[in-house]
């Protein structure tokens, strides 16, 4: 097959049968490097109850949709999903393939990509094809950005966070054609999926809220943390964090801003105590204002925000608190 | 008895992390020394096969790939109580991405030989791909868990784990051979001790070199990686900032303000 005219693929990410939003947000991305390729769209989607999905993915961009639509594939299942996939891609030789950093993505990917004997790039953060028509590959490291190329082995595969591309505007007029995917899917005995268990998220959903706060290593202690969550909370905020504050255990992993967690864009972005590290600031480089609070006034984070405050957040957020009480205070004794 | 391989990483101390910079004109990662110290995550990864030592019979060999110096890695982790130590180390073994890692640290499982479980960190700091754990299971045909946050039984030949998952978990059961890659949830890490130094100085570390693993050049380090790096390049400064100034009185009330200028409040 001429690999200048085989198509650009989309693994579909739902739950419980809705679409995740990086869904349509890859294969809008996926649309705009087929047109410069001259070339089509394949989305995969797998599930049980999903065949409704089809159009809002064809709305988004793509030209034909493999559905494997089958009470066998409504659970993710490592072994099931990536033998699903590696046969498709075997049959139709797509020239690039791309996934979300979803929990599914960042297992299946992999998998996938081994099977298949390829390059695989972890959580992108742009996507380009260059001049000989290969996909470039951008990633942020060492305080700048790289590119990533597989020039050999195709697919080119990638995996994208949410929120790194933007949901494309539908159009209901497009058309695109549905390929069932044939069954049996044979179950895999060595592996199963027992359940997923889902919760509710705690606090503002980060992607949504319009002030959105990070801390970092900076807190010190669980005790500073606990302080920049009440600020948080009085500025009605989301609260996210640096890859550090995951490690010292004081903030949850989905929590985490940046390349490998949340892509987001708040009107307002109050780092706290965070050092600018490239993989947390890339997550929020489309925020409108930003503000940062940090000792060193040499910290790598001043030269990507708006307004600095150089301080110990650790005396500073108290001081901030209680101004804003006095302040909410206030207002309600004005009314 | 119960074979457990756990692969680790030799990685640039991540305190020390952001000294390692792009140089602006170059283009190129400006030279600077920077300690090498065990991946945070394949701690959890080895004392996650120490309290399964604890509990029953098993051997725990500890793997990594990296440059002679990566040792010390190794040599630490016997420390901790690993049983054996093997390095795979070559000069061309350098420069590969996460498949040549992958495949090149599952020859060496496939050399140990009737291995029962590899355990590998979710993550390096420094690569960050998540990727070398599940490419091992295809290679190796072993079936994987990534992000496993709790062993909830692991006796006999099936074992049933909990895994990460977005805002929740799943429980999945896996028929061992298997391969997991772990989160920091999954336990505490044990600190070295003064008789693990001192037990660990009498043993020796394994190196495996390209012959050893008996595989083509082609298929490891920079020849055997899929991905190239074609460009790196410094972010200039994004935006220019603007400090406020004064007492930590003042520096609050001018942030306050800003953030109701800015609708927050």
């Amino acid at each position: 097959m001429n690999i200048e005219t085989s198509p650009i693929w989309v693994v579909a990410h739902q739950e419980n049968c809705h679409l995740l939003p990086v869904t349509p947000q890859l294969v809008g991305q996926a649309r705009k490097l087929a047109d410069v390729l001259g070339t089509r769209v394949g989305v995969v989607l797998l599930g049980h109850g999903v065949d409704t999905q089809t159009e809002h993915l064809i709305a988004a961009g793509a030209d034909r949709v493999y559905l494997g639509n089958d009470p066998d594939l409504a659970i993710y299942h490592p072994e099931i999903y990536t033998d699903v996939i590696v046969k498709l891609v075997n049959e139709h030789d797509p020239q690039i393939f791309l996934m979300g950093s979803t929990s599914v993505g960042r297992e299946l990917a992999p998998l996938v990509a081994a099977r298949l004997k390829t390059g695989l790039t972890a959580h992108c953060t742009d996507l380009g094809i260059n001049r000989d028509g290969i996909l470039e590959q951008k990633i942020p490291a060492y305080g700048g950005e790289i590119t990533i190329v597989c020039p050999d082995r195709r697919p080119q595969m990638a995996t994208v966070a949410q929120g790194v591309f933007p949901g494309p505007s539908p159009d209901n007029g497009r058309r695109g054609e549905v390929v069932p995917i044939q069954g049996p899917f044979p179950i895999s005995g060595r592996i199963q999926t027992l359940e997923i268990v889902m919760d509710e998220p705690d606090g503002i959903p980060l992607d949504t809220a319009s002030c959105v706060l990070a801390g970092g290593a900076g807190a010190g202690d669980l005790d500073g943390w606990s302080k920049i969550a009440e600020l948080a909370t009085i500025l009605n905020a989301g609260l996210g964090c640096t890859r550090p504050a995951v490690d010292e255990g004081w903030a949850e992993l989905e929590t985490m801003i940046g390349q490998s967690g949340k892509m987001i864009r708040p009107e307002t972005y109050l780092g706290i105590g965070l050092s600018g590290e490239q993989q947390h600031m890339v997550g929020v480089s489309g925020a409108k204002v930003m503000i940062a609070i940090n000792s060193d006034k040499k910290s790598p984070v001043f030269h990507q925000v708006d307004y600095g405050i150089v301080d110990d957040c650790r005396a500073f957020v108290p001081v901030l608190l209680e101004k804003i009480r006095q302040y909410k205070e206030g207002q309600i004794s004005c009314q | 008895m119960l074979k457990i391989v756990v692969c680790i990483k030799a990685v640039p101390d991540p305190k020390e992390a952001c000294n390692l910079k792009i140089d602006p004109v170059t283009k190129t990662l400006l030279r600077c020394d920077v300690s090498l110290v065990l991946n945070p995550l394949d701690k959890h990864a080895l004392e996650a096969a120490l309290r399964i030592k604890a509990e029953t019979e098993a051997h725990i060999c500890v793997l990594s790939m990296g440059p002679p110096e990566a040792g010390n890695i190794v040599k630490e982790c016997m420390a901790l109580g690993a049983d054996e130590g093997i390095l795979l180390s070559d000069p061309c073994f350098g420069g590969a991405d996460a498949y040549a890692t992958a495949y090149t640290l599952a020859m060496g499982v496939q050399k140990i030989g009737d291995v029962d479980a590899v355990f590998c960190g979710m993550a390096s700091s420094d690569g960050a791909t998540e990727w070398v754990g599940p490419e091992m299971a295809i290679m190796l045909d072993m079936p994987v868990v990534t992000m496993v946050q709790e062993l909830t039984t692991c006796k006999g030949e099936s074992w049933e784990v909990k895994a990460a998952w977005e805002n929740g978990y799943r429980r999945m059961q896996v028929r061992l051979p298997a391969l997991l890659t772990v989160t920091r949830d999954l336990n505490t890490p044990r600190a070295l001790s003064f008789s693990g130094i001192i037990k660990a100085r009498k043993k020796v570390i394994t190196q495996w070199c390209l012959d050893d693993l008996g595989v083509p050049a082609e298929r490891v380090g920079v020849k055997g990686s899929p991905t190239i790096v074609t460009e790196m390049c410094a972010v200039e400064n994004r935006r220019t900032v603007a400090f406020f100034e004064g007492t930590r009185e003042e520096k609050a009330e001018a942030l306050l303000q800003k953030l109701i200028e800015g609708g927050v409040l």
